[in-house]
C-alpha cells in the first residue's frame, strides 16, 4: 500500500466515525461507545505495559474508583458531572499515587501480583460500602451536559467519548516521542543503565503509572455518565485482566494497539454472545473458554499482537532528516592538570569474597588513565563503585572536590561522570538516535506536560542535533533511525560511547570500549579519545588490548586480586616485574 | 473479644492456614521449578472438593469430561510437537503419558458411576482424578513458553484462570456442594474445643510438608528438581530434562492441591470458582515468604489463615479486603529490604 493510500484510508475511517450516528444503528453506536471507553483504559495499559514495562491487572479498579467517585458526588451531593470529572480524576490519581509508591519499587512479578491484590481489595470495598449502595450500586447518575446540550442520547455521548479517546491518543503519542517519553521507553530492561543517565526510575515509573490510572479514571467517568448506573461487577479483577489482554491482543508496542484490541475484544464478545447459544445451552461459560484459548494462542504465537501484522503491510514511516540546530550549551571543563577524581582505599565485599580491597588512585583533569589487570582483578567493580552502581563497603571517592562515595548514580551523573558498561546496556528496540538522546536527559528540561503538548520542540531539536553530532563523531551517523539491536556487538559498545558523550561529561568512564572492534575501528576510537582529551574531557578506561592502551594513555593503574599492584606511565608499567608476574606467572 | 474467642479464632485460623500452607507449597514448588506464577492453582483445590462431592452423591464427576478434554488437547499438542520435529516414533510414548495414564482414573470413575463405592476408595479416586489436571495444563499452555520471561508466563497463567473457571462452570455447573465430613469427633481440653477435622487438616499439612522436605533433601529426583529451579541450563548440562522436571513439579503440586480440596471440602460449600480466592490467599502467604522459600511460605500461609479468621470476626464482609490489603505492607517491606538487582529483559513481548 502506498503512503497516500494509507492517508486516504485513515481519513476515510475518521470520516466514517464522525458521521456514524447518521447511518449506523443505535446498537452499533453503543458498541462503538464501549470500544472507546475500553480503548481509553487499554491506552493506559499500552503506556504502562507496552512502553513502561510494568504489568497491571488492576486497571479496572481505577475505572471503578472514578466511576464510583463521580456517581457518588453527582447523586448524593447533586454536583455537576464536570465537577464529578475533577473529583474522579483527583481521587484516582491519589489512590494510584499511594498504591504506586508502595508497589512500584518492586521489580518483576511482584508488581503484577500486587495489582491482583489491590484489584480484588478495591472490588470488595465497592460492594461493602453503605454509601456506595453495596452490591446494588448507585443508580440515577445524571447525564453530562455541554452548555444546554444533554449528552444523554447514545449518539451524543458518542462524540465526547471518541473526542476524548482521539485527544488522549495524540497526547500519549506526543509524550512517547519526548524526553520523558524516552525515559518511559527506557524502563523496559535493567534499571542500572537508566539511573546512570540521571533518570529517576522510580519517579518515571510512578508518573507513568498515575497517567495510566488517570486514563482509566477518564474512562470510568464516561462510563458512569453513559450507563447512568454503577455497580461493582464491571470493575472486578476479570475486567482488569481483560484490559491487559486488549492491549496485548491489539499490540502493546503501539498506541493504536489499544483501540484495535478494545475493538477486537468487544466485537468478539458481542459475536460470541450471538453465536455460542446456537451450539450450547449456556453460552456464557464457553465464552470465557474461547477467550482463554485466544489469549494463550496469541501469547504463544503472536506476542506482539495484531498491530505488527498490520504494520507489515503499511509503508515504513519516512523520517525527516535531522535539521541543524543551535548547539547545546556545554559544561565548563576543569582546568587541565587540576585534581579531578580521587579514589581512596575502596573496599567491596561480595559475601566472603573481597573483590576490591583498598584500591586508591588519582586522576587529573585532561588525562587518559587506563585500569588494567587480569580477568577477575576487580576493575569493573571499581568502576561500579565510582559511578555509584554498587555501594562500597569502605573507602572514599571525591570528584571535583565533592565527596560522592555515598551518592546515588543520578547525583554522580549530574556531577559530570558518564559511563559505558562491560556488558552492553542499550535499548535494542529503540533507534540509535533515541539511545543517544537518552544521554542528553540531564542537559534538557522538558517535562511530561511540555512533551505531551509539544511545547518541547525547540529544545528537542537541539537535543536531536546534538545526538546526531555524537553519532557522527563515533562513526554511526549513517542511519540514526536504525534499531540499536541491529548493530554488531562491537559497534553497540561504540554507541554507548556516543550516549555517554551526549551527556557532556567532565569524566567519561569506559569499560572495555575496544572489545570486538576491528583494527581500523580501534584506531578511530583512539583518535576520538585523543580529540576528547584535547577538549578537556578526562577519560578513565578498562581495556585488555595492550597495544591500544600503551599507545593511547597517559597513565596506567594495574590491578590484581582486588588490589592495586602498580601505577605509572605505560613504559614503566610494562617493564615492572610484578606486572609481568601477574600476567604471565613468575619467571622462576 | 474474650481470650476464649481469641483462642477459638486462633485455632480456626490455624486450620484454614494449614490448607493455605499446602496450596502455598504447591505454588512455590511450581514457581521455583518452572518460574510460572500459577494463578489458577486454587481451581484444582475446588475441583478436587467438587469431584469428591459428586462421587459421594453417586454422580459422575465433571472432572471425567474435563480430563478427557484436556488429555485430548494435550495429545494433539504432543503429536504436533513431534511431527514438527520429525520424530513421529515418539508419538506412542507421548500418547501413553498424556492420553492413557490420565484417563485411567477417569475410566474407573466412568464405569463405576452410580455404583456405591466404599468411602475408603472414594477419596483416593477423587485425588487420582484431579491430579492430572496440573501436568496437562502445563503441557498444553505453559511448556511451549518455557523459555519466556516470568512476566509473560504470569500473563499466560492469568489467562488460564479464565479458561479453568469456564471449564469448571461447564463441567461442574453453577450449584455449590459440600462434601461429607471426614470425621465428626470432637475433643475437649478444658475450655478448648478441637474438632477432629481441624486436627486432621493440621496434621496432613504437617505430614505433607515433611514429605516434601524429605523428597527434596533425600531423593535424587528431588535434588534434580532443586537443581532445575536454581539453574535450568546447568541442570540440562548434567542431564536433567527441564520439561520432565516441570511436568513433575506440576504433578506434585497438583497432588497437594487435590489433598487440600479433600481436606477443606467438608468445611465450606464449594462452587466451580471458589478456588480462585483460595489460590490467591495462599499466594499472599507465598509472597510473604518471598515466593521461593518453603518454610517462609508455610509461616506466611499460617499468618494469612489466622488473619482471615480474626478479620471475619471483626467484619465478615470485609475479611477479603483485609487479607488482600495486608499484601500491600508486605510488598512495601519487601521493597524496602530489597537489594537492587538488574533484571534484564523482564518484558511482556518476547
Amino acid at each position: 500500500m502506498s503512503r497516500r493510500a494509507v492517508i486516504v484510508l485513515a481519513l476515510a475511517v475518521i470520516a466514517l466515525l464522525a458521521i456514524a450516528p447518521f447511518y449506523a444503528t443505535s446498537f452499533t453506536i453503543t458498541l462503538l461507545n464501549y470500544i472507546g471507553i475500553y480503548a481509553l483504559v487499554a491506552l493506559g495499559v499500552v503506556l504502562l505495559t507496552g512502553f513502561g514495562g510494568m504489568t497491571s491487572f488492576g486497571q479496572a479498579a481505577f475505572v471503578g474508583i472514578a466511576a464510583y467517585g463521580t456517581a457518588w458526588l453527582t447523586t448524593a451531593e447533586g454536583a455537576s458531572p464536570w465537577l464529578g470529572l475533577l473529583f474522579a480524576l483527583a481521587l484516582t490519581g491519589l489512590v494510584a499515587t499511594l498504591l504506586g509508591a508502595v508497589t512500584l519499587r518492586l521489580g518483576g512479578h511482584y508488581l503484577p501480583l500486587g495489582t491482583v491484590a489491590w484489584g480484588l481489595a478495591i472490588f470488595f470495598l465497592f460492594g461493602n460500602f453503605e454509601a456506595l449502595g453495596r452490591h446494588n450500586g448507585l443508580a440515577n447518575v445524571p447525564p453530562i451536559y455541554v452548555g444546554p446540550f444533554s449528552l444523554e442520547p447514545t449518539d451524543a455521548i458518542y462524540y465526547l467519548i471518541w473526542a476524548m479517546l482521539i485527544a488522549a491518543t495524540i497526547l500519549v503519542g506526543n509524550l512517547l516521542g519526548s524526553r520523558e517519553g524516552r525515559a518511559i521507553r527506557s524502563l523496559r530492561g535493567g534499571v542500572v543503565m537508566v539511573e546512570s543517565l540521571g533518570i529517576n526510575v522510580f519517579r518515571i515509573r510512578l508518573i507513568t503509572f498515575v497517567l495510566a490510572a488517570l486514563l482509566a479514571g477518564l474512562s470510568g467517568w464516561l462510563y458512569a455518565h453513559m450507563s447512568r448506573f454503577v455497580s461493582p461487577a464491571p470493575f472486578d479483577l476479570r475486567m482488569g485482566i481483560q484490559y491487559l489482554f486488549m492491549a496485548i491482543l491489539g499490540g502493546s508496542g503501539h498506541i493504536l494497539g489499544a483501540v484495535v484490541g478494545a475493538a477486537l475484544i468487544t466485537l468478539l464478545e458481542d459475536g460470541l454472545q450471538d453465536l455460542l447459544p446456537l451450539f450450547v445451552r449456556d453460552g456464557q461459560q464457553l465464552e470465557v473458554i474461547v477467550f482463554a484459548v485466544i489469549y494463550v494462542l496469541v501469547l504463544q504465537f503472536a506476542r506482539g499482537g495484531v498491530m505488527p501484522l498490520v504494520l507489515r503491510y503499511l509503508p515504513r514511516r519516512t523520517r525527516k532528516r535531522i535539521a541543524a540546530a543551535e548547539p547545546m550549551p556545554r559544561r565548563m571543563m576543569p582546568k587541565p592538570g587540576s585534581p579531578l577524581l580521587k579514589v581512596e582505599r575502596l573496599v567491596k565485599r561480595f559475601g566472603g569474597l573481597e573483590a576490591v580491597s583498598g584500591v586508591g588512585f588519582d586522576v587529573a583533569a585532561g588525562e587518559i588513565v587506563a585500569v588494567i589487570g587480569p580477568n577477575g582483578a576487580g576493575k569493573s567493580t571499581v568502576f561500579n563503585l565510582i559511578t555509584g552502581a554498587l555501594p562500597s563497603d569502605a573507602g572514599k571517592v571525591v570528584f571535583l572536590g565533592e565527596d560522592i562515595t555515598r551518592a546515588n548514580q543520578r547525583r554522580i551523573a549530574a556531577a559530570g561522570i558518564a559511563r559505558t558498561f562491560q556488558h552492553v546496556k542499550l535499548r535494542s528496540s529503540m533507534s540509535l538516535l533515541d539511545n543517544v538522546l537518552l544521554g542528553t536527559y540531564l542537559r534538557t528540561r522538558s517535562g511530561f506536560v511540555a512533551g505531551a503538548l509539544r511545547f518541547d520542540r525547540a529544545e528537542e531539536a537541539r537535543a536531536r542535533f546534538e545526538a546526531l553530532r555524537q553519532l557522527e563523531r563515533v562513526g554511526l551517523g549513517a542511519d540514526p533511525n536504525e534499531p540499536a539491536g541491529n548493530l554488531p556487538l562491537g559497534r553497540q559498545r561504540i554507541l554507548e560511547v556516543a550516549r555517554a558523550l551526549a551527556a557532556d561529561p567532565a569524566l567519561i568512564i569506559l569499560d572495555e570500549p575496544a572489545a570486538g572492534l576491528s583494527r581500523p575501528e580501534k584506531r578511530a576510537l583512539a583518535e576520538l579519545l585523543r580529540a576528547l582529551r584535547k577538549e578537556g574531557v578526562t577519560v578513565l578506561l578498562v581495556e585488555h588490548d595492550v597495544e591500544f592502551v600503551m599507545t593511547l594513555v597517559d597513565r596506567i593503574v594495574v590491578m590484581d586480586f582486588g588490589s592495586k599492584l602498580v601505577e605509572g606511565a605505560p613504559a614503566a608499567v610494562r617493564d615492572d616485574p610484578r606486572v609481568q608476574e601477574a600476567y604471565l606467572g613468575s619467571v622462576a | 473479644m474474650t481470650p476464649d474467642i481469641g483462642l477459638i479464632l486462633g485455632i480456626d485460623g490455624i486450620a484454614t492456614g494449614s490448607i493455605y500452607i499446602l496450596v502455598g507449597l504447591g505454588l512455590v514448588l511450581i514457581f521455583s521449578v518452572t518460574r510460572v506464577v500459577f494463578v489458577p492453582f486454587g481451581d484444582i483445590v475446588a475441583f478436587s472438593a467438587l469431584t469428591l462431592a459428586a462421587i459421594q452423591l453417586g454422580r459422575l464427576p465433571g472432572t471425567v469430561y474435563m480430563i478427557a478434554t484436556l488429555a485430548a488437547v494435550a495429545c494433539l499438542v504432543e503429536i504436533g510437537h513431534h511431527l514438527r520435529r520429525g520424530q513421529p516414533r515418539r508419538i506412542p510414548r507421548s500418547l501413553l503419558y498424556y492420553g492413557v495414564l490420565p484417563l485411567i482414573p477417569a475410566a474407573i470413575c466412568f464405569f463405576s458411576a452410580g455404583a456405591n463405592l466404599p468411602s475408603w476408595l472414594q477419596i483416593p479416586l477423587a485425588i487420582a482424578l484431579v491430579v492430572p489436571i496440573g501436568p496437562l495444563i502445563e503441557r498444553i499452555a505453559l511448556r511451549p513458553l518455557a523459555d519466556a520471561s516470568v512476566l509473560l508466563l504470569l500473563v499466560v497463567s492469568v489467562a488460564l484462570t479464565f479458561g479453568l473457571s469456564g471449564l469448571g462452570l461447564l463441567f461442574f455447573g453453577p450449584e455449590g456442594f459440600r462434601t461429607k465430613p471426614l470425621t465428626t469427633e470432637i475433643f475437649r481440653f478444658g475450655p478448648v474445643i478441637l474438632t477432629a477435622q481441624t486436627i486432621l487438616m493440621v496434621a496432613t499439612a504437617a505430614i505433607f510438608s515433611l514429605l516434601l522436605f524429605l523428597f527434596f533433601e533425600q531423593t535424587l529426583i528431588g535434588k534434580a528438581l532443586r537443581a532445575t529451579s536454581i539453574n535450568r541450563i546447568g541442570a540440562r548440562i548434567v542431564g536433567i530434562r527441564p520439561a520432565n522436571a516441570s511436568a513433575l513439579a506440576f504433578l506434585l503440586a497438583s497432588l497437594l492441591g487435590a489433598v487440600s480440596g479433600i481436606l477443606i471440602g467438608p468445611t465450606t460449600t464449594f462452587y466451580y470458582d471458589s478456588g480462585f480466592i483460595i489460590g490467591l490467599k495462599a499466594f499472599v502467604g507465598a509472597i510473604i515468604g518471598g515466593l521461593t522459600s518453603y518454610p517462609g511460605t508455610a509461616l506466611g500461609a499460617l499468618l494469612v489463615g489466622v488473619l482471615e479468621s480474626f478479620a471475619s470476626y471483626w467484619n465478615s464482609a470485609l475479611k477479603e479486603v483485609v487479607v488482600f490489603s495486608v499484601l500491600i505492607p508486605v510488598l512495601l517491606w519487601r521493597s524496602l529490604s530489597l537489594v537492587q538487582v538488574d533484571e534484564e529483559d523482564e518484558e511482556v513481548e518476547g
